[in-house]
């Protein structure tokens, strides 16, 4: 395949992703901000900007970190390139350039994500409708997916695709955490004290984690528990640890198919190793933020290392 | 779509209409379709022509328009009335155009070369000398399999019961084949079994037959089965959902200039896994930006080098460089000479009477007789740039007279066709509107091959004879009756 179309298949899932991931954190935002004093609110506003990596452009065009402020600027501003608007206009122009190598059905799929999504978003959206509108993004981009699950043939576009998927969702998860975290260390050092409960129920529904938490864990909501299954809980399909063994299965067919390994499975290797061979006890004690933040920088080397290793530009 | 397209209005001229005779008897093309017809609830076909609508949108199967809202993606509007053709109806019109696309080779062929044409004095040498579609990087050389135009659309014009006209040969990259493919399949999802009461000839197989065509003509350096890749300009080309279509349908590679280059003295396509080369380039970028080393040193579309592997025998391109001079305006009134001059017979498709404006004679002709003309420019397409005589207002043909004396080479006139009309499905019932006819034919060293049908272009505006999509044209689906 061209190595310009694996690179447009892989950032076609990123975006598909990252927009998907996006209104996840908007609705556990929401959710948080409902609950508490204005100050509060504005804090978890701003938080949630920081996570996406948008508080200085947001910064620089509005004053206050309003919701309604906050969430048209994620959703809708043309002008924000991370908005989910152009995130999603994005995916369906690298659908368009990849078009011969998707079937049908990813692409209907796709322009309908789109379709649906301009419709939703052409005025200002109200907290009454952003449910709805949070959730379609996530119906929709799920139905790109369930295309890709139930049509594709399994061959390397599919795990350029793949690839995509995880290494944004990785990515995804570690910037929750590491936003977060700070809620996580008064309850590592003091074991016992009272935990923000609510600020944990929202960074396990960033993620859509809270009930698969509960379930496995009995209600026990603890500080550690909680790292654990995000970083290192393999069954979690939006753990660190889920999403590098994807990825190493990917990454293993292409060395299948191609006959070799690249430089970028060297990496991989060394990333993964670093998650199956550590306990949630040693991170802790290295320092769960600085953990996160080598975990961010490797997996952007992995990318850029498939990138360069698969041709993906001239 | 970009060429040019009819001409003019027609309410004083008599008109025919394909389906019905004066009268209103249905003609013997279209007993099987009206039969089926008028047992349908015309309501329940209206909530039809809309759901093609939706499914087109759904799909992706739109064109950008250059000009005022670029970018904006729009539906080309689909007209569910198949325009129908008989049986032997077609067999006349295959081999006129047989006959043209035969003669449009050997033509090319010779003015590249020997140009016999010129020396037996029957084609003016000033045609093909200051031309900018004649590209001299051609001379002396002769392509893989001696095929010069791969793909061909001839537009025809139909004004009564057997006269079918040609009014442009499109011989560089004809689009519209993949509306030919939608439209037949979205007739069969909504009509199944009007295809069980009606024998029509399939289309479906035409993507085969383009990759089998293409394929034929792969240069000798080609080891096993060709490579086969589609060249388009990107996804913000107006044709590019056709791009991806096609190589889609043909299983090839849908490639942009900045993923070929020069490997080896071949062009390589840059893969995952390396550079590999491609035999034969189906290419969607006009000549000029093919080669930025040979022609517009600007080009970003093309590939560096190419024209100099292309004659040194290391790929084929689908159509040739060069072959605009064989559909240009200026030529076109030539044509039946050169049919004439190639293949020796009388030819069977008729010329549209056509006077170049760079003779003075014509240039009177023309300036005298305005008000009746269609006066195009040499070069121009789409529609755009076109005086049509008998619509225009007495401001609107002076200006144009204007810029026909100041550069009369630059135009051609015709006269008004009343051009035949098929129905089209409004919210009143069926209403006559004016159509033309893009065959698509493909050319190889084992023949030439015409898929039974082609682009049927509708003016939707009632009296309007302009076909164009980017003039708010429509489509229909086009149907060649089984014997």
């Amino acid at each position: 395949m061209l190595g310009r179309s694996a690179n447009g298949i892989f950032w076609m899932f990123r975006y598909l992703e990252r927009a998907e991931n996006t209104a996840r954190l908007l609705d556990a935002g929401t959710r948080l901000a409902l609950t508490r004093g204005s100050s509060a609110a504005t804090d978890e506003w701003r938080s949630v900007l920081v996570t996406i990596g948008q508080d200085q452009d947001f910064a620089a065009r509005h004053d206050e970190f309003t919701g309604s402020a906050v969430t048209n600027f994620i959703l809708r501003d043309r002008e924000n390139p991370g908005s989910i608007v152009n995130m999603i206009e994005n995916a369906r122009s690298s659908a368009r350039a990849v078009r011969t190598g998707i079937t049908r059905e990813v692409w209907e799929a796709t322009n309908q994500c789109w379709m649906t999504l301009r419709d939703l978003v052409h005025r200002p959206v109200r907290e009454s409708t952003l449910g709805e509108v949070l959730s379609a993004i996530r119906g929709e981009t799920q139905q790109v997916r369930g295309a890709m699950e139930g049509s594709m043939l399994r061959n390397e576009i599919f795990n350029f695709a793949r690839m995509g998927t995880y290494i944004e969702r990785a990515d995804n998860t570690a910037r929750i955490l590491d936003v977060k975290y700070f809620v996580l260390l008064p309850s590592v050092a003091l074991v016992g004290s009272t935990l923000d409960n609510a600020q944990w129920e929202t960074v396990l529904r960033s993620v859509s984690g809270e009930r698969a938490y509960r379930w496995l864990h009995a209600g026990q909501i603890d500080a550690r528990g909680i790292a654990q299954f995000l970083i290192l809980d393999g069954r979690f399909p939006r753990s660190l640890s889920f999403c590098y063994e994807k990825l190493r299965s990917n990454m293993a067919y292409l060395a299948r198919e191609y006959g070799q390994e690249s430089p970028a499975h060297e990496l991989l290797r060394g990333a993964g190793a670093n998650l199956h061979q550590a306990t949630i006890s040693e991170i802790l004690e290295f320092g769960l933020h600085e953990f996160i933040r080598n975990f961010i920088g490797g997996n952007q080397r992995i990318a850029e290392a498939i990138a360069r290793d698969y041709r993906f530009s001239a | 779509m970009s060429h040019s397209g009819a001409t003019m209005l027609s309410n004083t001229l008599s008109t025919y209409d394909e389906m019905y005779a004066a009268g209103g008897s249905t003609r013997p093309a279209y007993d099987g379709y009206c039969e089926w017809y008028s047992e349908q609830d015309p309501a329940w076909l209206r909530r039809q022509n809309e759901e093609a609508e939706r499914f087109f949108r759904r799909t992706g199967i739109t064109f950008n328009v250059y000009g005022d809202n670029a970018g904006e993606e729009r539906l080309i509007p689909f007209d569910m009335i198949p325009r129908i053709i008989t049986a032997h109806e077609w067999r006349k019109l295959s081999r006129g155009i047989e006959q043209r696309v035969r003669a449009l080779n050997a033509f090319l062929h010779d003015i590249y070369h020997r140009q016999e044409i010129v020396r037996a004095g029957r084609l003016p040498l000033r045609l093909l000398q200051g031309n900018d579609t004649y590209l001299p990087q051609m001379a002396g050389f002769t392509p893989p399999g001696g095929v010069y135009t791969h793909i061909v659309g001839i537009d025809l014009v139909r004004t009564g019961p057997d006269e079918f006209m040609v009014l442009e040969d499109n011989a560089r990259t004809p689009s519209g084949v993949s509306y030919m493919l939608e439209n037949r399949e979205t007739m069969m999802a909504m009509f199944p079994e009007l295809f069980t009461q009606v024998p029509v000839r399939p289309v479906q197989d035409y993507p085969l037959r383009l990759a089998r065509s293409l394929s034929a003509c792969a240069p000798a350096t080609a080891n096993g089965s060709p490579v086969i890749a589609v060249l388009t300009p990107g996804i913000y080309n107006s044709a590019y959902f056709e791009h991806a279509f096609l190589a889609d349908q043909m299983g090839a590679e849908l490639v942009e200039g900045s993923d070929l280059r020069v490997v080896n003295g071949r062009i390589a396509m840059r893969t995952t896994r390396g550079f590999q080369p491609i035999d034969v380039l189906y290419r969607r970028v006009d000549d000029d930006y093919l080669d930025p080393l040979t022609f517009n040193p600007d080009s970003a579309l093309g590939v560096p080098g190419i024209m100099d592997v292309y004659r040194a025998g290391g790929i084929a391109i689908a159509n040739a460089p060069g072959t605009g001079i064989a559909d240009d305006k200026a030529i076109y009134s030539y044509m039946p000479q050169i049919v004439e001059f190639y293949t020796g017979e009388k030819p069977i498709l008729k010329n549209v009477p056509t006077w170049c404006c760079a003779e003075p004679d014509s240039l009177r002709f023309v300036l005298d007789n305005l008000k009746e003309l269609v006066v195009k420019e040499v070069h121009g397409s789409g529609g755009y740039g076109m005086l049509i005589g008998p619509t225009s207002s007495r401001k609107e043909l002076a200006d144009f007279e204007k810029k026909l004396r100041a550069r009369p080479e630059n135009y051609i006139a015709q006269p008004t066709l009343a051009l035949s009309t098929v129905p089209i499905l409004t919210k009143a019932g069926l209403a006559p509107r004016h159509v033309d006819l893009r065959p698509f034919v493909l050319v190889s060293p084992t023949g030439i091959d015409i898929t039974p049908g082609g682009l049927t272009r509708v003016a939707l505006k009632k009296g309007s004879l302009v076909v164009n999509s980017s003039q708010g044209g429509g489509t229909k689906d086009s149907w060649v009756l089984e014997d």
